[in-house]
């Protein structure tokens, strides 16, 4: 691990190596876990929660008049305040739990979005977008009649902000744009193209599937509309995600989905709603994730997350100037501000043999379009190789990668 | 078919002799890039069987007059077009009916490629070989 103090302090040094150690599947595991942007793996503080709720605390939440419901619940909505304290949201009514971000996007999709837009309206996105912030507005404008924009992007991989202005009108009612790109990791000036949205009177959604993991984030502080995150690429459990919104947008949106948890009153004519944010949680809940989620957040907490942040920062750097000296390899998306994703192409390979070779030598990337369709098209590519990180790699991953990805080109 | 395709027992026999991970891909790639390629004509949208990180083309065309089909297959990674060779040096010479029977993951799963195969949509391979048997299952005599 002496490599490590080159790019951690001596402090953190040892802080760095009882994180790798809380990772069941990264101590224990002989393989480079480099596809962190599609799931990180799970803290024993993760796995404990999820089991000690199967073992002791299981009910279902809200209803029944016994203790072991009065537990369930408990944690249920404690695991709803860390988000609340995660995020920096005003009020717990406005941590919705979905199933991910892409359930978090569809439930805007349909509730705010069937609502509020109507022909000649616009949406505007950009070529960064992952699918999930792609297919559920062309569905809506597909509904609607509303017209869907995707903002340019410019050859580092940044968003073309000219293009973004240009964009933006007083036609334009929603934004929807990632906080971080999951194919090239550059992390979008959000704050920035909030401010401009909301000077047109549009609403903005942000994806944070990609930055939660990484990055302290505020919306008060970003003045997000919406803020949509999952669960497994922060250290959770799948299957879990959080919808953020603002108190009056959520309060004016009808509910997407009925049964039971969301009403006050029914009778056969009609139904009153439950008030937030069980408006919007239809059915029993996915009452262990959540608490898993909220296992999560406190493992995050627990951690020095600026000392982190530049350690992750340091290893990006490390990686991609390593890579980048090797015969005829190019890094996609040279952004300045990046955040855990390495993109790249190799000269005369395809990315898919790159991967299978890598797969060989027990180091795990992710190949392929990333979700990111017409971004790939964009850039003219078949695809890349995603080595993505996160806080428990440390610099022998990254030898083992540097020297594994070596090989694999000698085979090509 | 062609004519000149290496025998699927020479594949098996070659494969088997290898012990490290490294001559084996070799020996993959090494097929893949001895496949012919398929006429640019033939890459057509039709022809397409995408996968989330290769693409793989394939034609099935009777043969008039005897009972085989002629199969063509592309790919735009070496290693899927290594284990292309492979599919196809398996399915040479065989009837429709043969083809349709033929246990394609007993053969992978003696190769040790059977993880190649299972990928549901990652290179394509797994719905290639869908493909060609329902492809050839139309020139079976009913």
């Amino acid at each position: 691990m002496d490599a490590l103090t080159d790019i951690a302090d001596e402090s953190s040094v040892a802080a760095l190596s009882k994180i790798r150690a809380d990772f069941p599947l990264i101590a224990g595991n002989e393989q480079v876990y480099l596809d962190n942007a599609a799931t990180t793996q799970k803290p024993q503080a993760v796995i404990d929660a999820l089991s000690n709720y199967y073992a002791r605390d299981n009910a279902n939440v809200h209803r029944a008049a016994h203790k072991l419901a009065g537990r369930a619940t408990e944690s249920y909505e404690n695991s709803r305040e860390s988000l609340r304290r995660f995020i920096n949201a005003e009020s717990r009514e406005q941590i919705i739990f979905t199933a991910g971000t892409t359930e978090s996007i569809n439930l805007v999709a349909q509730s705010w979005g069937q609502t509020n837009l109507q022909s000649g309206d616009e949406i505007i996105i950009t070529l960064l977008e992952h699918h999930s912030n792609i297919v559920p507005w062309q569905l809506l404008a597909q509904r609607t009649g509303a017209t869907l924009l995707a903002c340019n992007v410019t050859p580092e991989g940044e968003i073309d902000l000219a293009d973004y202005h240009a964009k933006l009108s007083t036609r334009t009612k929603l934004v929807s744009v990632g906080h971080v790109s999951n194919a090239l990791g550059t992390i979008n000036p959000v704050a920035e193209m909030i401010s401009a949205a909301h000077d047109k009177g549009a609403v903005v959604l942000v994806d944070g599937a990609q930055s939660v993991g990484h990055m302290a984030v505020d919306v008060q502080a970003l003045d997000a509309d919406f803020y949509a995150f999952s669960g497994h690429k922060m250290f959770g459990p799948t299957g879990i995600g959080v919808l953020y919104g603002k108190l009056e947008l959520l309060n004016a949106m009808p509910p997407w989905q009925g049964g039971g948890e969301m009403i006050e009153t029914v009778t056969i004519e009609h139904t009153t709603f439950n008030s937030l944010p069980y408006k919007f949680e239809a059915g029993t809940p996915n009452i262990a994730d959540a608490i898993g989620l909220g296992a999560a957040v406190q493992y995050i907490e627990s951690i020095d997350r600026s000392m982190v942040q530049q350690y992750e920062d340091n290893l990006l750097r490390l990686a991609t100037s390593a890579i980048a000296q090797l015969p005829g390899v190019r890094v996609i998306g040279t952004s300045a501000h990046k955040s855990g994703v390495l993109s790249f192409v190799v000269d005369g390979a395809h990315p898919g043999d790159i991967g299978t070779l890598l797969d060989q030598q027990d180091v795990a990337v992710r190949v392929g379009h990333h979700c990111a369709m017409p971004l790939m098209q964009h850039l003219e590519l078949p695809g890349t190789v995603r080595a993505s990180f996160s806080l428990y790699n440390n610099t022998d991953d990254l030898d083992r990668f540097v020297a594994a990805l070596t090989k694999a080109l000698s085979f090509l | 078919m062609s004519a000149n395709i290496t025998p699927i027992e020479q594949i098996e026999d070659d494969l088997s002799f290898f012990d490290d991970w490294e001559d084996r891909y070799r020996y993959l790639i090494d097929l893949g890039k001895a496949l012919p390629p398929m006429p640019e004509t033939d890459k057509t949208d039709a022809n397409i069987v995408h996968g989330c990180t290769s693409q793989v083309w394939l034609t099935v065309r009777s043969n008039p007059g005897q009972n085989t089909v002629d199969l063509l297959m592309d790919s735009d990674a070496l290693i899927v077009r290594g284990l292309l060779a492979l599919v196809l040096a398996a399915y040479a010479n065989r009837s429709p009916v043969d083809i349709v029977e033929f246990d394609i993951n007993a053969l992978f799963e003696r190769l040790d490629l059977l993880s190649h195969l299972s990928m549901t949509r990652g290179n394509g391979l797994r719905a290639m070989v869908q493909r060609v048997q329902i492809l050839a299952s139309e020139f079976t005599p009913h």
